[in-house]
């Protein structure tokens, strides 16, 4: 009795123990996993700065203005929350601020906050030809006003904008205009330490208010020659090229930039 | 002490001031810098004065035309044309209008002044950076009116040097094998002139072949090859004294004499026992001393800059490669491994690269490689070109080339040419007659 029960549990066991190996969905297969991509997330600007042609502009400008009053033209009218003067924006509230300022700019008269919008139907009955004048006169101002406002920065904004660096566009527009500028000194050697950092403070209009090399010490040494030469180089591109094709907002994040001027790539041929 | 440290800069890191922008501008342009030579201003007393002395009615427009010559041909510089010039060159000497300069998109300025004194040609010169502003070098000459060529090869020097950083190659001489008369018979002359072609002058009669003439890196002295009753000499001779002596009589092939870099020594290759080897001989003690010693043909032996190794070429893989091993002749590698076959090696003075010339499917090649025989770059190419001889700032390369003859055999001819490391700017220069095996000589005024 004894002996058929073990020879039933033995044969058992090597029948589980059978299932446990042929079975498939035991089996630990090494998943076939894909390479990993790595995506870096970067944050581009939403228009490019890269300056478009008068005309261009011009024309883009227009369009843009039709675009927006269509817009006005469809819109049914809409409510107007009251906007705290002293709110200090949050930064998940930057889209939304772009959207206000548009609507400031299409219809001044909501800088009233308790004024509501009036459709187009409406605004023709209060259409007054003789006003036309005043009319485009305010609505200059008004969008002076509200470019002020665009360019003023709060605190928050401050922060978010000091820790960001130009965009890429931003930066290949001025590594673009520069790379035409510089004249390299082609008898340097290429396999010296020879980089060149100057430090810039711009004036809003991309011109160099100030210019310093930042290792300047190394110029009157002796056996410097060759960073002397291509510090002057390096000079004389930022001084031809200006003004700066600096980003169009954002003054204070660029009105001091750091120029990295390193020739060993293009002497090394 | 780890956990210290992070939990510090876990802390420190909320007060982290923002960071300044950087942009890195690691590409420029190549475009020639555009540069204007102002004519040197000159007195009118002076002016009389040279022109009685050296026929030259405005020395001082003929010294800013040699220094104008130089800059152009040299490839990196754009000279902008006189007639644009809106300052007078005497005003321009004391104070330039850099507004002016401006306007004319000049980014350099080279003014001056020429005054005869004591019998002598004074000249001034100020380089100034038109963008910054500012005077840039200024310096003075006093030399024999005669001289006066040489004074606008020194100024481009001084300019070149301050401008791109390496040191320039005007006040310069080129030493070369005139060629005249029918391809088969032709009358083989020593001739020396200076960089830009001018003072050109004949150092032999003709009476005798002249071969491959090398310049002595530290001084005005000559080495060549020269056939005397059909036996291979190795003569030296002074430039500048035009004495001239006899180093050696060598038996059957002799190729390429060439200094070590103090020029105390000649490495040459000649053939002993039937079989070409590399020698060197000791020019105080005429010791000779074998330094390669194979059953190959080793030739065109050249020294590096710092004289610790030799490059040659030799065909001991079967095919003419260049090799390059310890001046004492041990540690032998090859490093052309090109299609074709390669010779004449020459290390440059930089000690950077060396120049060779390249035979691949029927054409010849000028060409660069670095000293491992890495990064070889072809820089020309043509039916038949040879013989590259460096400029003492190792920019430029000079060689000769000869065209093809007709059916009848005519329409040879040999000239110099010149390119520099970029491969663009080749340019032919000036002999009276035909000429080959050129060789640069380093600077005069060293």
């Amino acid at each position: 009795m004894n002996r058929s029960l073990l020879i039933s549990s033995v044969l058992h066991i090597f029948l589980i123990m059978i299932t446990a190996i042929s079975l498939p969905f035991l089996a630990k297969k090494p998943v076939d996993l894909p390479p990993i991509v790595s995506v870096e997330l970067i944050q581009i600007t939403e228009k490019t700065n890269i300056p478009f042609a008068p005309k261009a502009k011009k024309t883009i400008e227009k369009i843009k203005e039709k675009e927006k009053k269509l817009v006005s033209e469809q819109a049914p009218p809409k409510k107007i929350k009251k906007i705290k003067p002293d709110s200090v924006p949050m930064p998940d509230d930057k889209v939304k601020k772009v959207e206000k300022i548009k609507e400031d700019k299409q219809n001044p008269e909501k800088i009233d906050n308790e004024v509501k919008q009036v459709s187009e139907f409406e605004k023709k009955e209060l259409f007054d030809p003789n006003n036309i004048a005043a009319l485009i006169d305010k609505s200059k101002v008004e969008s002076a006003e509200t470019v002020n406002k665009t360019d003023k920065v709060t605190q928050d904004q401050k922060k978010n904008v000091e820790n960001k660096g130009l965009s890429l566009s931003e930066e290949d527009a001025l590594k673009a205009q520069i790379f035409g500028c510089w004249s390299i000194p082609l008898g340097l050697p290429y396999n010296e330490d020879l980089l060149v950092r100057i430090k810039l403070e711009l004036n809003p209009d991309g011109t160099v208010s100030q210019s310093e090399i930042l290792d300047h010490a190394r110029m009157n040494k002796p056996g410097q020659g060759f960073y002397k030469v291509l510090a002057e180089s390096a000079l004389r591109a930022v001084k031809l090229c200006q003004p700066l094709r600096v980003p169009t907002t954002g003054y204070e994040r660029w009105k001091e930039l750091q120029l990295n001027f390193d020739a060993r790539e293009m002497l090394e041929g | 002490m780890i956990r210290i440290l992070f939990l510090f800069l876990l802390i420190i890191s909320p007060f982290k001031v923002s960071a300044l922008i950087e942009v890195d501008i690691t590409r420029g342009n190549l475009n020639p810098l555009p540069i204007a030579v102002s004519p040197l201003s000159i007195d009118e007393n002076s002016r009389k004065n040279f022109e009685k002395i050296i026929k030259k009615k405005n020395i001082g427009l003929d010294i800013s035309a040699v220094v104008e010559n130089n800059l152009k041909k040299s490839g990196l510089f754009n000279p902008l044309n006189k007639d644009a010039f809106l300052q007078a060159p005497d005003i321009a000497n004391l104070k330039p209008r850099f507004e002016d300069w401006n306007l004319i998109k000049a980014q350099a300025l080279i003014t001056g002044k020429v005054n005869f004194v004591n019998d002598k040609l004074r000249v001034e010169f100020r380089l100034w950076d038109v963008l910054a502003g500012k005077e840039m070098m200024a310096l003075a000459f006093t030399t024999v009116p005669n001289n006066w060529r040489r004074v606008g090869h020194i100024i481009t020097d001084k300019v070149y040097e301050r401008l791109t950083g390496e040191k320039g190659y005007f006040d310069t001489r080129i030493i070369y094998v005139s060629e005249e008369g029918p391809k088969t018979r032709r009358i083989k002359k020593l001739a020396i002139m200076d960089q830009d072609g001018a003072n050109n002058k004949f150092l032999t009669l003709g009476n005798e072949l002249v071969l491959t003439p090398r310049f002595n890196p530290t001084s005005q002295m000559v080495t060549y090859l020269s056939y005397f009753r059909n036996l291979p000499r190795v003569y030296l001779l002074d430039i500048e004294t035009g004495t001239q002596e006899v180093v050696g009589d060598f038996p059957g092939m002799t190729f390429a004499p060439r200094f070590s870099p103090d020029g105390k020594k000649i490495i040459m290759s000649f053939a002993k026992d039937g079989n070409s080897d590399i020698f060197t001989m000791d020019l105080e003690n005429r010791v000779v001393e074998k330094i390669t010693n194979h059953p190959s043909i080793d030739t065109s032996p050249s020294y590096s800059p710092d004289g610790k190794f030799i490059s040659f070429n030799s065909d001991r893989s079967g095919y003419q490669q260049i090799y390059v091993m310890k001046s004492d002749g041990s540690n032998v590698k090859r490093i052309s491994f090109g299609r074709g076959l390669y010779g004449t090696p020459v290390w440059s003075p930089r000690g950077d690269l060396i120049a060779f010339t390249k035979l691949h499917k029927g054409k010849f090649y000028i060409g660069v490689m670095r000293t491992d025989g890495s990064g070889e770059r072809l820089l020309t190419e043509n039916f038949y070109q040879e013989a590259p001889s460096w400029s003492p700032n190792g920019r430029v390369l000079i060689f000769y080339r000869e065209t093809k003859t007709n059916d009848k055999g005519e329409g040879f001819s040999a000239k110099l040419w010149s390119i520099d490391l970029t491969g663009y700017n080749e340019r032919l220069v000036d002999t009276p007659t035909d000429a080959s095996d050129p060789s640069w000589s380093s600077l005069l005024s060293n």
